[in-house]
């Protein structure tokens, strides 16, 4: 179990930069979520984290020991790759014995290992079959079992569940946090589904554009997005946005949509200063605001709804505010009349406020 | 967020050693280049040596003076007996018989590929399998007879002789060449076209054609680059009066007596090399393209 | 379901096929056997004469040499291309510079006939011409490469010419079944610190299985066609010492007028090839047709 730490790690191809200045500190034993969208850097950080490309700048630390010049193979880690990366035409057992049979290891240490990993991925019946005679999710325990009989302190994860479908993903997910639990293992796990980022994660780094925007734990992301690109990441249906200004009214903050209505910020936890009629933009997650008043939902606005979508547990009512697209996710039954505006109540602590740059309030 | 600041030790891109096996690799691709470098070297040096330079210094010496009267020498006044008009008449009659050959040929390949990859004709099968045997049979088992049909229909030693047999042994890979293609396409789209009334020839011009563009290409470079480069049926086909250019280039630099004038020789050499050389170069991948799509796999 | 009516155009449209597979390659085909069970010799004559000609053909010293150097290039010139080209492949696929050079220079001698590579193969092995002259003209006076010219060497010179043909397209057929293997099998291989040339050996070389077959098939129908590139180089010399099958078949069609042996040669060839291919043909065809289960 090793901690790793990222110090002012640069990447560029020729002249694209790919990561910008990135500091990263993971604890021992903690399970991190690198999670945004296509192309944002995350497989090129994990990479670097394993090795796999030459750093442009900045060092890479793993269990304290400076790792920056070290092969992949000499960083005490092991790689879980979304296309499996399975040795062909080995047997499972083949693949997993491979690594530890050409580094010299002996034959009844080898044999040990390949029958714990087997055992903790209850692959044990798969042990003489080719990668070719695998499912998916077969494929991704061999492959996990493959990092595992490394006894590697670090485990990496590239996206290792986007090629199953819906029900294995989730199968293998639970798999995924039982291993870390039983494990211990740091686990540094890159995904653009926000789901598994927000189950499986201690910390998630939501990463766009070769940086990480914000490191936090999956509520704190959820509850307190720091910009607008993380609330609009996470979160589905995605956060309502709504434009409007501060204002001052009684001596207290409110803040005024530009398509009519208005609500209080008694409570609000601001993260910077603001003045009088400074444009911002409002953020209400579908299920921050309901159909009836309580307590703390204080707050109303008169949103039209159109259409509703029964999920099962819950509904979706998806229609407009002001002419900006509005959704709200109810649990009760009653079905509110369709195609007239209705009030909704919010509570002014939960909501987000951004400032025109997109940054938090 | 915090400042950090890069502590001592490694950091950045790891020091590049230039290691004994990245030496290694480069001296092999270098010394294995020059291998496959030299004969062109050899061929280009001596076409533009003067003879004495040749009987002086062999080979691979450079040239002291380059002349360029061996090309002109080899391509107009050379001679093959008693005939002295060089190497162009060999030239233009490959072109003869190039031209109507990889046309020909690529039409009834694609035509053949074409239908049997997309109408269920009885026998197709048997067909298929039988054009395939045909790609790999020695071509000694099928010339006797061909010469004697060619005598009895009057056909020997004339350009339609050496078209007809470059069909008859093209037909394999080129109906190969489209019928892996044409696998390729949609079979809706087809039966799409089928639906809307097309036949047989009209589905085949209109549509399927106009999208074999690529296989085309490879198909006109892989029929110029073979139909150039042969020898065994201009040789025994042609006759006296159709030689192509690879049997005139024999008969050239066929040793008579006298001094051989090797940089008459090598300049009809490169001269033949030319026009699949050409087409190599021009064309890069696609060549590449050709010999995967030709490599009969299925 | 109701029988489709037969649509005449298909078989307008494969006709030229058909009449080319019936007479040109069957009936040919057929012709060339029958006349190699006959006692002909400078014309066809149709008197039968059962198997005599075969049993003078395997008496031929001059067709046992050819076979014999027919078998000894194949194995060396598909041997030692396959070696050379794979390890091509393999030292341009490190990320080298140059690379489309490199690809260029090694693959452009399968554009050249094997009638332009003969000839300069010849000149450059030549001893009074070539490599050995000029290395004497070094001061090395007793240097010797004359292997052209020696009666136990000179098929070493067909299978270098022949090397230097192919070795390109095998190069060409690895390296793009090289850019084919998944990068992330590299990484893990590395993670897992198996050293590259193990990684070669072990993963890489059974995975490029169908890659070495295409490419044995299409250097062994080099081999059996064999014809040309003898003819120049070495003539079939010194004496009959270079030999193949194909050119024995050729001389004795049209030199020496033996048209009987030179059946029964080439229906040799055709069963020998027949008895290596059609397995294979089948496997790669035919049996593929059937879903797999
Ligand atoms: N070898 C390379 N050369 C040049 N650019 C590269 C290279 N590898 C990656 N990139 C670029 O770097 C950026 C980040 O790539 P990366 O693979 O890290 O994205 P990602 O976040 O993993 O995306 P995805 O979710 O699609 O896997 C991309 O814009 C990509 O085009
Ligand atoms: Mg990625």
């Amino acid at each position: 179990m090793s901690s790793v730490s990222l110090r002012n790690l640069k990447i560029s191809f020729g002249a694209v930069n790919v990561l910008e200045t990135l500091n990263l500190e993971v604890a021992e034993g903690e399970f991190i979520v690198l999670l945004g969208p296509s192309g944002c850097g995350k497989s090129t950080l994990l990479n670097a984290i394993a090795g796999l490309l030459d750093l442009t700048e900045g060092q890479v630390f793993i269990g304290g020991r400076n790792v920056t010049w070290a092969e992949p193979s000499e960083r005490g880690i092991g790689m879980v790759f979304q296309s499996y990366a399975l040795y062909p035409r080995l047997t499972v057992e083949g693949n997993l014995s491979f690594g530890l049979k050409m580094s010299g290891m002996p034959k009844a240490e080898i044999a040990r290992r390949v029958a714990d990993a087997a055992r903790i991925l209850q692959i044990e019946p798969l042990m003489k079959r080719q990668p070719a005679q695998l499912s998916g999710g077969q494929r991704q325990r061999v492959a996990i079992g493959r990092a595992l009989v490394r006894n590697a302190s670090v485990l990496l994860f590239d996206e290792p569940l986007s090629n199953l479908d819906a029900k294995l993903r989730t199968e293998l997910r639970v798999e995924i946090k039982r291993l870390h639990k039983a494990l211990g293992s740091t686990m540094i796990f890159v995904t653009h589904d926000q789901v598994e980022a927000l189950t499986l994660a201690d910390r998630i780094a939501v990463m766009h554009k070769g940086v990480i925007r914000q490191l936090a734990s999956p509520k704190e992301i959820y509850q307190r997005p720091v910009d607008r690109f993380v609330a609009s990441f996470v979160g589905s249906p995605q956060m309502n946005f709504l434009s409007g200004r501060i204002v001052r009214r009684d001596e207290a903050l409110a803040f005024r949509l530009d398509g009519g209505g208005e609500i209080g910020l008694n409570g609000y936890d601001f993260t910077h200063p603001v003045s009088d009629g400074q444009v911002a933009t409002l953020g209400i997650r579908p299920e921050q605001a309901q159909l009836q008043p309580s307590p703390q939902h204080t707050e109303s606005l008169e949103p039209t709804f159109t259409i509703d979508e029964p999920m099962g547990p819950d509904t979706l009512l998806w229609g407009t505010l002001g002419g900006e697209t509005f959704s709200l996710r109810t649990t009760s039954d009653h079905t509110p009349n369709l195609g007239t505006a209705m009030p909704i109540y919010v509570n002014p602590a939960q909501v987000s406020l951004f400032d025109a740059a997109g940054e938090r309030l | 967020m915090t400042t950090h600041h890069t502590s001592e030790g490694p950091s950045g891109p790891a020091p590049r050693r230039i290691g004994p096996a990245r030496l290694g690799i480069y001296a092999f691709l270098l010394i294995s280049a020059l291998f496959f470098l030299l004969p062109l070297y050899v061929m280009l040096v001596t076409s533009v040596k003067p003879m004495a330079e040749i009987r002086e210094g062999g080979l691979f010496a450079l040239p002291s003076a380059v002349t360029f009267e061996p090309w002109i020498r080899a391509w107009s006044s050379a001679c093959t007996g008693l005939d002295c008009r060089g190497i162009s008449p060999g030239f233009w009659i490959s072109v003869k018989i190039l031209i109507p050959s990889v046309i020909a040929s690529i039409l009834i390949g694609a035509i053949t590929g074409y239908a049997l990859s997309f109408w269920r004709a009885r026998g197709a099968n048997l067909l298929f399998a039988a054009l395939l045997l045909g790609a790999f049979l020695p071509y000694q088992v099928f010339i006797y007879p061909l010469v004697r049909i060619y005598s009895a229909t009057g056909l020997f030693s004339t350009i339609y002789a050496l078209v007809l047999t470059h069909v008859i042994f093209g037909l394999p890979v080129m109906t190969l060449l489209f019928r892996n293609y044409y696998a390729g396409i949609p079979i809706d789209l087809f039966k799409a076209a089928r639906v809307d009334g097309g036949k047989f020839f009209s589905i085949f011009f209109r549509l399927m054609l106009p999208m074999s563009i690529p296989m085309l290409v490879v198909a006109v470079i892989l029929q110029v680059t073979g139909i150039w480069n042969d020898f065994i049926m201009g040789l025994t086909f042609g006759g006296l009066a159709n030689r192509p250019m690879t049997v005139q280039l024999t008969n050239l630099v066929a040793p008579t007596e006298g001094e051989i004038a090797y940089n008459v020789n090598m300049a009809a050499t490169i001269m033949t090399a030319a026009v699949p050389l050409i087409i190599y170069f021009i064309s890069g991948r696609w060549f590449v393209r050709g010999i995967a799509a030709g490599a009969v796999k299925g | 379901m109701k029988q489709r009516p037969i649509r005449w155009s298909v078989y307008v449209g494969l006709m030229p096929a058909i009449l080319i597979v019936v007479f040109a390659y069957l009936g040919t085909m057929i012709w060339t056997v029958g006349i190699s069970f006959t006692d002909s010799r400078m014309l066809p004559a149709a008197r039968f004469a059962g198997v005599n000609q075969y049993i003078r053909l395997f008496a031929t010293d001059r067709w046992l040499t050819s076979i014999q150097n027919m078998v000894m290039f194949g194995v060396l010139m598909i041997g030692i291309s396959l070696v050379l080209g794979f390890l091509l492949a393999v030292a341009i696929d490190q990320r080298v510079r140059a690379e489309g050079v490199l690809r260029t220079v090694i693959l452009y001698p399968y554009a050249m006939s094997f009638i332009v590579t003969g000839l300069v193969w010849q000149w450059i092995l030549n001893p009074t011409l070539g490599i050995e002259k000029t290395v004497r003209g070094w001061g090395f006076e007793s240097f010797r490469f004359d292997w052209i010219v020696g009666q136990d060497t000179a098929i070493y010179c067909v299978v270098l010419a022949g090397v230097w043909h192919a070795a390109g397209l095998v190069m060409a057929i690895m390296l793009a079944g090289l850019r084919g293997i998944d990068p992330d099998l590299w990484k893990a291989s590395r993670i897992d610190g198996i050293k590259p040339w193990r990684f070669y050996l072990h993963i890489v070389i059974p995975v490029l299985r169908p890659s070495f077959i295409s490419a044995t098939v299409l250097l062994s129908l080099g081999v059996v066609k064999l014809y040309d590139l003898v003819l120049v180089l070495t003539g079939g010399g010194p004496g009959f010492s270079s030999d193949v099958p194909a050119k024995f078949v050729m001389d004795y069609l049209f030199q020496r007028q033996n048209i009987g042996l030179a059946t029964a040669a080439a229906t040799t060839l055709l069963v020998t090839v027949l008895c290596v291919l059609t397995p294979w043909l089948y496997a790669e065809y035919f049996r593929r047709q059937t879903p797999k289960g």
